[in-house]
């Protein structure tokens, strides 16, 4: 259980002498002014939205209704910080496109919108008022205690004075006596008012934190099950392509290389025209070859890592693609290969079907994610929903927790943005030259 | 005549490509399985040229290119070949920036077949040319489409032919052409470029793939 630190600083000695007893004060105040706000507003809200539901204008105004708690609890999220340094994560997924409309479509599907409002209602109706009752008592009880000698010297015209509206002081003596009751009170009701913050916080967190532990243990299973997969698939890949690469290529060169030899060997004809046909025929094999293993999977990912591979694919690319990456040195392996397929299959479209002049492949580690952007300087308007190649990458990305998303407005630019979290390798970002401890391992089957 | 050291950890390949040097009338030495025995045979035998795999033991990733770029570094002007099945433009980059260039050779490895192509890439590398692979050579020319794009087809195929480290002659002979030919287009080409090149070979492939390295 989260124990946020104004719990522990209630209970410490120096509670008084620290800022906690403000912080408090500001954050049960504040909620005050946020609940009157969140109240007025929902009734206009829901006020205005109802009576115009007939005439359709009323329509757009109660969706706001629905997703009023968004806001506010973004609101709430950051206001908790007065008193809770624990940072409240967001439970709002990113939305599938960009845009209102599909922000609008992911938000009403999720559940914490629905929460959300139901804690701006508890707010507006239960919470607030309740905040209200403790800051305003503690403000009354303090500042009217205090306020005594001064109220008698005014209002009382120094003759008498109501404390609290209850007792009557008669003198200034008995007025400044009261005054020092506000002021020995005052440190006693900053307890309470720490109490009534802390658990107006820890309620605040219990609504409005993302909702991981009700996951259903199955989808985190059924997560789980997918990364197998996929890392199941990879090393069969994998295996594919050193299979290809110690067998049937190293065959075939030996091939090319004896059927060069007997071509020597017999320049007449019809022996040496024969020769030169299966030698010819040798070689086109072992083009096809090279290029099968390459799509399989590039050496050069493994070898050097994604800025490499990239590069070669940039240069293979029939649309000059410009490389700029900024990364810290190797990336874990299926994030390097996510994204090189994810690049892969981006300047293969830029070359399809943009009519692009130019592209440029961007690549950067920020806030613990590896952000790839390809982007194109063709007409824009690129459809994508019927690319099985694309589906591939897009589920790759998703099982490491990463997103894609794709842009492509008509009259371009077209922008294919991919975001994978990636905790460093540890290795530095000077390689250095023969250390075989870093090259990856490999078992020969 | 050439004394080889040979590493290569396929034994099928190993032995084909040891015989068919001989045939040639070079000299093997010593054969390697792995990067280490590489390096331990070049100490030992002190050849006139290593013909070397990139993939090998015990990592099998680019050990064999390690191993070269290490040797050439205690000995600039030991003469290297490197065979790949696959080319990769960073490891001919790495190559050509050990020692000042000259004597290294990058190819794939199904140039193997082409025996007498072969053969004589063994004998320019020992002799102190640089030869790269023409698959190399297409990537750095799409590296460097732009100022390209002033050539005309015929111009960059001179080009390209004089990046794999060919002669005039050579060039010639493989477009079919007479040697004054290449060398007008190599004159157009140097105009079109902006590029100080001289006539001798060697020094002029290595400006050339320096240009298109950018």
């Amino acid at each position: 259980m989260h124990s946020p630190s104004l719990w522990r600083a209630l209970r410490a000695p120096r509670y008084l002498l620290g800022g906690w007893p403000w912080r408090s004060a500001a954050y049960l105040l504040s909620g005050v002014l946020v609940g009157v706000a969140t109240l007025v507003s929902l009734l206009l809200l829901a006020v205005t939205g109802g009576a115009l539901a007939v005439v359709l204008i009323g329509l757009p105004l109660l969706l706001m209704f629905a997703l009023a708690g968004i806001p506010l609890a973004a609101l709430e999220r950051r206001r908790l910080r007065l008193i809770d340094p624990a940072v409240l994560a967001d439970p709002h997924r990113e939305p599938d496109g960009p845009g209102l409309a599909a922000w609008v479509r992911v938000r009403l599907k999720e559940r914490a919108t629905w929460r959300e409002l139901g804690y701006a209602l508890l707010f507006a109706f239960v919470l607030w008022p309740l905040e209200a009752l403790v800051v305003g008592t503690v403000l009354v009880v303090c500042g009217g205690l205090l306020a005594t000698p001064v109220v008698m010297a005014t209002v009382g015209g120094g003759e008498e004075v109501r404390v609290l509206k209850i007792w009557l002081a008669h003198s200034y003596p008995q007025a400044f006596a009261a005054a020092l009751v506000g002021a020995l009170v005052l440190p006693l009701l900053a307890y309470p008012l720490g109490v009534v913050a802390a658990g107006r916080a820890a309620l605040t967190r219990q609504l409005l934190s993302p909702r991981e532990a009700a996951v259903d243990s199955r989808i985190q299973e059924l997560g789980r099950s997918r990364m197998r997969l996929v890392d199941a698939f990879e090393a069969e890949r994998r295996r594919i392509e050193r299979d290809l690469h110690d067998g049937a290529q190293q065959r075939l060169v030996a091939l090319s290389m004896t059927l060069g030899l007997a071509r020597l060997e017999n320049p007449g004809e019809p022996l040496g025209g024969l020769l030169a046909k299966a030698h010819d025929e040798a070689g086109t094999a072992l083009v096809e070859i090279r290029e099968l293993i390459r799509g399989i999977h590039p050496q050069v990912l493994t070898d050097r890592g994604l800025k490499d591979a990239v590069e070669d694919v940039a240069d293979r690319s029939t649309v000059p693609v410009d490389v700029r990456f900024e990364l810290p040195g190797r990336l874990p392996e299926p994030v390097e290969t996510a994204a090189y397929f994810a690049v892969s299959e981006a300047l293969a479209n830029v070359a399809k079907h943009s009519g692009a002049a130019r592209a440029e492949v961007r690549g950067e580690i920020a806030d613990g994610e590896l952000v790839v952007e390809v982007k194109d300087d063709g007409a824009g308007g690129a459809d994508f929903s019927g690319g099985s190649g694309l589906q591939g990458v897009a589920d790759r990305i998703s099982v490491l927790d990463g997103r894609l998303r794709i842009s492509s407005p008509a009259g371009g630019p077209t922008v294919f943005r991919v975001r994978i979290p990636c905790i460093l390798a540890h290795t530095a970002a000077t390689a250095e030259p023969a250390t075989p401890t870093t090259t990856p391992t490999r078992t020969r089957t | 005549m050439s004394r080889i050291v040979l590493a290569e950890d396929s034994v099928l390949l190993r032995d084909g490509l040891k015989g068919l040097l001989e045939r040639f009338g070079h000299q093997v030495v010593a054969e390697a399985g792995t990067a280490g025995e590489l390096t331990a045979a070049v100490a030992e035998h002190r050849p006139d040229i290593v013909v070397t795999d990139v993939r090998m033991p015990p990592g099998f990733s680019d050990e064999g290119l390690r191993a070269a770029l290490e040797l050439r570094e205690r000995q600039p002007e030991l003469p290297i070949l490197v065979l790949s099945q696959y080319v990769q433009r960073a490891y001919a980059e790495e190559l050509l920036d050990s020692s000042d260039g000259t004597s290294v050779g990058y190819l794939l490895k199904e140039r193997i077949g082409h025996v007498e192509e072969f053969v004589d890439a063994v004998r320019r590398v020992a002799e102190g040319a640089t030869v790269v692979d023409p698959e190399v050579v297409r990537q750095l020319l799409r590296h460097r489409r732009a100022p390209l794009s002033r050539l005309t087809p015929r111009e960059q195929e001179v080009l390209a032919l004089m990046a794999e480290g060919r002669s005039n002659a050579a060039v010639g002979a493989a477009l079919h052409v007479s040697e004054g030919t290449v060398s007008k287009h190599f004159g157009s080409i140097l105009t079109k470029l902006d590029l100080s090149l001289t006539d001798a070979t060697n020094r002029r492939v290595l400006a050339v793939l320096a240009y298109l390295r950018g």
